[in-house]
């Protein structure tokens, strides 16, 4: 059972952390726990097959856009927040919450979970290797989606420029 | 044996605690910071499900899910600097000019 | 020429425009003026080029349709933007456009110096295009369309002077009144498109195809309805009883205005419009008997109020009232082509009358004023003996009430010698005939009387004007005095072109050719009324010479009694007066008439619309609204808590409510 023991180490760790982004006053310590988050979470796709979903959750998320939000959070030189740091209604936001897990735990409970299994086997992903089945998938069947995502992010680039420039 | 049930509860607490952040904190940076949160708990689903049911789709989906992230990321921020820039403040308490 | 007909309304209609628009800007008076008159002159000009084609063409040829442009085509209906030029409606622009320039030109020189001087000219130019299309139009739509605008410009005319109390609420007596009679236009305008839609299936509101299709009209019955709606909107347009009381208090507007559309225009509309549709009206030969009597009762009824007058302008005002009696008269007799000879010749001269009036009027004020005189400039009492400062004003003043008078020799002659003639001879209303004769030659008489006692008080006698004010009195400018003279002459000639047949006789079998160019409108009316004619047209002509000469005696009686009153004898009024106070008082007051419709109509009507005000809106209406608005406030105000404006409270409830809705489909 080793295997399951690390799995429930590496949960363990990515609730902990996610609790502290919630929980810090620093935001700065937030954006450390949330990186913590996504390295047990690239663990977790390591576990599932996904090796380059993994470099890409560390490469892009731990990095690009974390480094985004510390540079931004640095930027407007925020301390912490002595008085407070939360809204009112902790009580009411934590039930929703709960409810929310509720409602999830309740669908996992009634649904099924059952499908056709589809091609893409462990042995499949050893012997290919997962990034050129990723490749392929992307450059085929969702070429257009991919060409549409380029649009999306230079639209984000225009917008960012626009919006954080001092004078329009 | 870890079942896709393991994964699928871990998303799913990893999901409230992120909708418990958004909703509680005042600081609009936490705020995003947890919807990101959100994000990868669903992005962990994905995964699952498409290492269980064999089928990459679901990856590819994530793929999509991190771009769309990054974008918001960059203009998320940008949106912030600017409000910043007016209010000396990013909490959303302040964010309040809709009310009477 | 004729296609060049649609210039007619355009040109007024620019005038219209530039003065409306830009005459604040331009200032200069003989630049508004000039643009006024020039635009509503060129029509005159386009409509002479008409009359002259129209003379070369042979009379069955003498209708052209022009249409404009395509206006409503909805299923049946059809009403296009489309002018019809026949022998009438050249007569009516003719006059329109004649008589028009004439008073444009004059209000040149009596409207100098007022205070919103473009203001009256883009109001008389856009009269003038009303009443273009009110006579040009082929089909009863644009007939209305200018039926409706001449009432508004008398309103806004009437009203010019609108910081006076008077003229505003005169105004509003007129435009009220008018909307009185032109309900009664659109219902007859209705009955006779549903009948003859329904009845005949010709769905038609044009004149010519009118025309083709009134001969499956019966004779009475629906027609009557329709054409008794029709003759209430002429009673509003025309002045006549019961409608007439707006005519006298139009009198507050200024004087070219009364000239232009109170005598000589847009109160014959309704005149016009019988003649357009004489072939509707002569089937139903109870509303002919109606718009007889009706024609006859007002033209005694203004006459005897016009004797007691003291208001210059008012003399005139029933004056009108009284010659517009003798048209309907006509008209009731079927003596279409007498009808609107008479309004012709009355269109010369009593716009010839009303300038006169004003350039006196004009010269009183100018007086006075010099003389710090607050003497009413319009009352004859104050005035007299005129005849020398005012030599030009005096002649054309004079020839004019000849002319309306009934001298022979002079237009209004011709006119109502025709029309009394008819009245008596015509073979429509059997033993009525005498009684509207008698009723006519009294009213004639009464005519001469009170105009020669006009000229007598304002002309003759001693000056009555303060010393101080008589050096100031002198004969108005040329711009005034011009046009005077014009009608002046066509008040004295215009007759001839209507010679009766008796006298043309005489002169070697000259015709009628008034009447010949009319012939072809009113053939078709004649011929219908042949079949229900009683005794067919009895021309015994020792009867019709014995008659004019009854007209010319009672016309002269009337001067007689007006000299013997008002120059030789003229303590003789004072007497009258102490001896039948009553009578004077009556007729002084007009029989009442304004109490009366006040204590009939106006009051019970104020009584109600006070009761819907104070009972029905404040309660009623108003405390619906409010409380509505109550409601909603106190609910609101309860939910506005819900509304905090962070984002917080939005995403919280955002968050619950999916959960909610989720939770729902996952548990049920």
């Amino acid at each position: 059972m080793p295997e399951i023991l690390f799995f429930t180490l590496v949960a363990a760790v990515a609730i902990l952390s996610s609790i502290l982004v919630v929980a810090m006053r620093n935001p700065i310590n937030c954006a450390l726990s949330l990186i913590m988050t996504f390295f047990c979470l690239a663990t977790l796709y390591v576990m599932l097959d996904a090796p380059f979903m993994a470099a890409v959750q560390v490469i892009v998320y731990a990095g690009a856009i974390m480094v985004l939000i510390v540079f931004v959070i640095m930027l407007l030189n925020m301390r912490t927040e002595t008085s407070k740091n939360y809204v009112h209604g902790v009580l009411v936001s934590c039930i929703v919450a709960v409810l929310t897990l509720f409602v999830i735990s309740g669908f996992l409970k009634k649904s099924p979970l059952t499908g056709e299994p589809g091609l893409m086997t462990t042995d499949l992903v050893d012997k290919v290797g997962h990034t050129e089945l990723i490749g392929r998938a992307m450059f085929s069947d969702f070429l257009l989606p991919f060409e549409i995502t380029s649009i999306l992010l230079l639209v984000a680039i225009v917008g960012s420029v626009i919006l954080a420039k001092r004078k329009l | 044996m870890i079942t896709l049930h393991h994964y699928l509860i871990l998303s799913g607490i990893l999901f409230s605690i992120g909708a418990l952040g958004v909703l509680i904190r005042r600081n609009a940076i936490v705020i995003f910071m947890c919807v990101e949160l959100m994000l990868n708990a669903v992005n962990l689903t994905f995964i699952a499900f498409s290492r269980y049911l064999g089928n990459i789709d679901g990856q590819i989906f994530v793929f999509f899910v991190m771009t769309v992230a990054a974008a918001e990321a960059a203009v998320g921020l940008a949106l912030m600097i600017a409000f910043y820039k007016n209010r000396e403040s990013i909490d959303v308490e302040d964010m309040n000019i809709m009310k009477l | 020429m004729f296609d060049n007909v649609w210039l007619i309304p355009l040109l007024p209609l620019i005038g219209f425009l530039v003065n409306g628009l830009f005459g604040k800007k331009i200032k200069n008076e003989a630049v508004i003026g000039g643009i006024g008159t020039l635009a509503i002159f060129g029509s005159f000009l386009v409509s002479c080029g008409i009359l002259i084609q129209m003379i070369g063409t042979s009379p069955e040829h003498r209708v052209f349709e022009k249409v404009i442009f395509p206006w409503i085509h909805s299923g049946n209906f059809k009403a296009d933007m489309a002018f019809l030029v026949d022998p009438l409606s050249v007569v009516m622009i003719m006059v329109v456009t004649g008589v028009g320039s004439l008073i444009h030109l004059y209000s040149i020189g009596y409207m100098h110096g007022e205070e919103g001087f473009y203001r009256f000219f883009a109001y008389l130019n856009l009269f003038c295009m009303s009443m273009l299309l009110l006579v040009l139009g082929n089909n009863l739509l644009v007939m209305f369309i200018g039926w409706e605008g001449v009432g508004l410009c008398s309103y806004l005319l009437i009203g010019y002077y609108f910081h006076k109390k008077s003229a505003g609420d005169a105004a509003k007596k007129a435009f009220v009144m008018n909307r009185v009679g032109d309900f009664g236009f659109l219902v007859g305008l209705f009955t006779l498109y549903w009948w003859l839609g329904s009845n005949q299936n010709i769905w038609t509101i044009n004149f010519m195809e009118l025309k083709q299709a009134s001969h499956l009209l019966p004779y009475g019955g629906v027609v009557t309805v329709a054409t008794l709606c029709f003759f209430v909107g002429a009673t509003g347009k025309s002045a006549q009883i019961p409608l007439f009381t707006w005519l006298p208090d139009a009198m507050e507007g200024p004087t070219p205005v009364s000239a232009l559309i109170h005598a000589a225009t847009m109160v014959t509309a309704g005149v016009y419009m019988i003649g357009r549709m004489s072939f509707i009206f002569i089937k139903s030969p109870d509303t002919m008997m109606v718009i007889a009597v009706v024609g006859a009762a007002t033209a005694i009824f203004a006459a005897t109020i016009g004797t007691a007058q003291n208001d210059i302008k008012r003399v005139l005002a029933y004056s009108t009232v009284s010659q517009l009696g003798f048209m309907f008269l006509a008209m009731g007799t079927g003596a279409f082509a007498a009808g609107i000879f008479h309004l012709m010749t009355h269109a010369f001269f009593k716009a010839c009358l009303f300038l006169g009036s004003g350039s006196v009027i004009h010269a009183m004020h100018y007086a006075l004023h010099h003389a710090h005189s607050h003497d009413d400039a319009q009352d004859m009492r104050n005035m007299g003996g005129l005849r020398k400062a005012m030599p030009i004003t005096f002649i054309t003043f004079l020839v004019s009430t000849i002319a309306i008078a009934g001298i022979p020799g002079f237009s209004g002659f011709f006119s109502k010698d025709e029309i009394l003639w008819q009245a008596f001879s015509n073979p429509y209303h059997g033993g009525l005939n005498m009684i509207l004769w008698g009723i006519g030659a009294v009213a004639a008489c009464f005519t001469a009387f009170y105009m020669f006692r006009l000229v007598f008080m304002t002309f003759y006698g001693d000056c009555r004007i303060q010393p101080k004010a008589k050096s100031h009195l002198h004969e108005s400018p040329l711009v005034i005095t011009i046009p005077l003279m014009v009608l002046g002459f066509l008040a004295a000639v215009g007759g001839y072109i209507g010679l009766p047949k008796l006298i043309g006789e005489l002169f070697g079998g000259i015709p009628n050719y008034f009447e010949l160019w009319l012939d072809p409108v009113f053939e078709l009316a004649q011929e219908y009324g042949h079949t229900y004619a009683q005794v067919g047209g009895h021309h015994n002509v020792a009867l019709e010479w014995g008659l004019m000469g009854g007209s010319v005696v009672i016309a002269l009686v009337g001067i007689t009694i007006a000299f013997t009153m008002y120059i030789k004898n003229t303590e003789l009024p004072g007497k009258f007066t102490s001896t039948f106070p009553a009578l004077h008082r009556a007729v002084y007051n007009k029989w009442y008439i304004d109490e009366l419709y006040d204590f009939l109509f106006v009051n019970p009507c104020k009584a109600f619309g006070n009761f819907l005000w104070k009972g029905f809106d404040v309660l009623v209406v108003d405390g619906i609204v409010n409380g509505v608005a109550a409601v909603v406030k106190g609910w609101s105000g309860a939910f506005r808590y819900t509304a905090t404006g962070y984002v917080h409270n939005y995403a919280f409830v955002m968050a619950a409510g999916t959960m909610a809705i989720l939770g729902y489909y996952i548990f049920r």
